[in-house]
């Protein structure tokens, strides 16, 4: 196509120096919907500790990434393994559907940017955290709530306000009680989808912030997507860029946003304000 | 110098493509030299000619089109150009270290806690590191008034000292600088080359780029002059210096 564009970057090896195996690892991952091909091949690995962002415009198919690492959607082929004790070789998308939600419960926790699909929204926000502790097989009330304030505070929400429903709170606040609940069972997995989008700036930069704070303090290995590249700015080491259900290029965040590889990367980079 | 090199650089080439142009742009290229422990290199070059380009080639924020990069890590030899982007993220958290006149201020973080950060995630205690964050803030002479206040409100100058109290709290291997004495005052200037000649004593190997060279002029063992696309390497001694 085009007249001289020079040599292509190298193509990077396999890793070396890393002694630890990715925690999550996804392969060959393809979905349709009808004549909609929503994921197309995709790979991923995420290794403990690491926060990954994935990019792309709407449609791209990195929210149904996401679905499928959290198990709510299986896709047409590939395999998904997570490094648990004892599950180590187990392709998470042959469970049954009962084995999928309890293994989730326990490891895995999630924040959409819709509070409504995360939380009871006439339910106490304690009862809303409460409630996952509940599924995973905890019964003494006041375990509960103890484990139920912690994962608030943790996540820097008001603890006066912790019998308010969220329906009673603002934006923010529900995205603290979205997360108090993911966080609540130390889960080895945070998926985070779009947790900021439709925030105000200013509260939008306090959430980010106490995400920051948690993966610090509590090295949580955490998938971010996000179509704010400023987000995924803030937080991610590595970045997956996704197109038309396909990863285009992945690397650090501070390559894919200063050495773009893609055309369709450079594009969205240089969209950025 | 009888070790084998920590760094060994061979045929270094990097140029952007740029789709939306349909063109490419030459940053260097063919660029070789080798770095010893404890060496300080200096990138000479008008502005444009590559330095910043290069440094930030081996710290992999940009991918080289061509060459190698072979760097001796306490874990084995790596090729950094080609290297995983998780073995870079492990070397950049262990042992290389990068340097810009730029603080990545991060909302509602002290600035002590922003220094003492590399020092924890190496295992520090929290007290340890603490400790150790207000001794290197002092040094570049941030007042003890500011260190439990959030530097995104800092102005430059003080902005920049918590950055480089950051950057050199903890003895990398390699250290790549990229003008860090600019918008600094005298002390702190002072204070950035006593630690930096401190390091290099310690077997730090250094490389950087400089608005005025004449600050650490005492520290530089050699230059590579980027202006030059000729061999540079004129003594015979020196042989491990190929431009």
């Amino acid at each position: 196509m085009s007249l001289d564009l020079g040599l292509p970057a190298l193509e990077r090896a396999a890793p070396r120096l890393m002694r630890t195996e990715p925690l999550l690892n996804m392969r060959d991952i393809s979905k349709s919907y009808g004549n909609v091909r929503a994921l197309r091949d995709v790979d991923a690995a995420v290794y403990p500790g690491e926060v990954m962002g994935i990019v792309g415009e709407s449609g791209s198919g990195k929210s149904t990434l996401l679905r499928m690492m959290n198990l709510e959607d299986t896709p047409d082929s590939g395999n998904y393994t997570l490094r648990l004790p004892g599950r180590e070789n187990e392709n998470l998308f042959d469970l049954t559907r009962y084995e999928r939600r309890m293994l989730c419960a326990r490891n895995i926790g999630i924040v959409y940017q819709n509070p409504h699909l995360g939380l009871l929204m006439k339910h106490s926000s304690s009862g809303n955290v409460a409630e996952r502790l509940l599924i995973a097989g905890e019964r003494s009330f006041e375990v509960l709530r103890d484990k139920a304030r912690e994962a608030l505070d943790a996540s820097e929400f008001p603890l006066d306000r912790m019998d308010a429903r969220p329906i009673e709170l603002s934006g923010g606040m529900q995205q603290r009680v979205q997360l108090a609940k993911a966080i609540a069972l130390e889960p080895a997995l945070l998926l985070l989808d779009e947790p900021t989008t439709g925030l105000d700036v200013s509260v939008q930069a306090l959430v980010l912030d106490t995400l920051k704070r948690l993966q610090r303090d509590r090295k949580i290995t955490m998938v971010l997507v996000s179509h704010d590249l400023g987000v995924i700015r803030t937080m991610a080491d590595r970045v997956m860029v996704m197109r038309h259900g396909e990863v285009v290029e992945q690397g650090l965040a501070d390559q894919v946003f200063q050495d773009p590889q893609h055309p369709y990367t450079q594009q969205l980079v240089h969209a950025k304000l | 110098m009888t070790t084998t090199p920590l760094l060994r650089v061979k045929g270094l080439t990097k140029t952007f493509r740029m789709y939306h142009l349909d063109s490419m742009l030459h940053a260097f290229e063919d660029i070789s030299f080798d770095l010893y422990q404890g060496e300080f290199l200096l990138l000479r070059g008008h502005n444009g000619a590559g330095k910043s380009t290069l440094l930030r080639t081996i710290w992999r924020s940009y991918l080289p089109v061509a060459g190698q990069v072979l760097y001796a890590s306490s874990h084995g030899e790596i090729d950094l150009a080609n290297a995983a982007d998780v073995d870079i993220a492990l070397l950049r958290r262990e042992e290389i270290g990068f340097v810009t006149q730029f603080l990545n201020a991060r909302p509602r973080v002290a600035a002590q806690d922003i220094v003492a950060e590399p020092l924890r995630l190496a295992g520090a205690t929290q007290a340890e590191a603490l400790d150790q964050a207000r001794h290197w803030l002092d040094q570049f002479g941030v007042r003890p008034e500011l260190w439990r206040a959030y530097p995104s409100t800092f102005s430059g100058g003080e902005q920049q000292k918590v950055n480089l109290a950051r950057a050199l709290i903890l003895p990398q291997k390699l250290l790549l600088l990229d003008e860090p004495t600019a918008s600094l005052d005298v002390g702190a200037r002072a204070a950035l080359v006593r630690r930096l000649a401190d390091l290099k004593s310690q077997g730090v190997a250094i490389i950087g780029v400089f608005h005025h060279p004449g600050d650490v002029a005492e520290l530089i063992d050699r230059e590579i002059n980027l202006n030059t696309r000729v061999i540079a390497d004129q003594s015979a001694e020196e042989d491990h210096v190929a431009v």
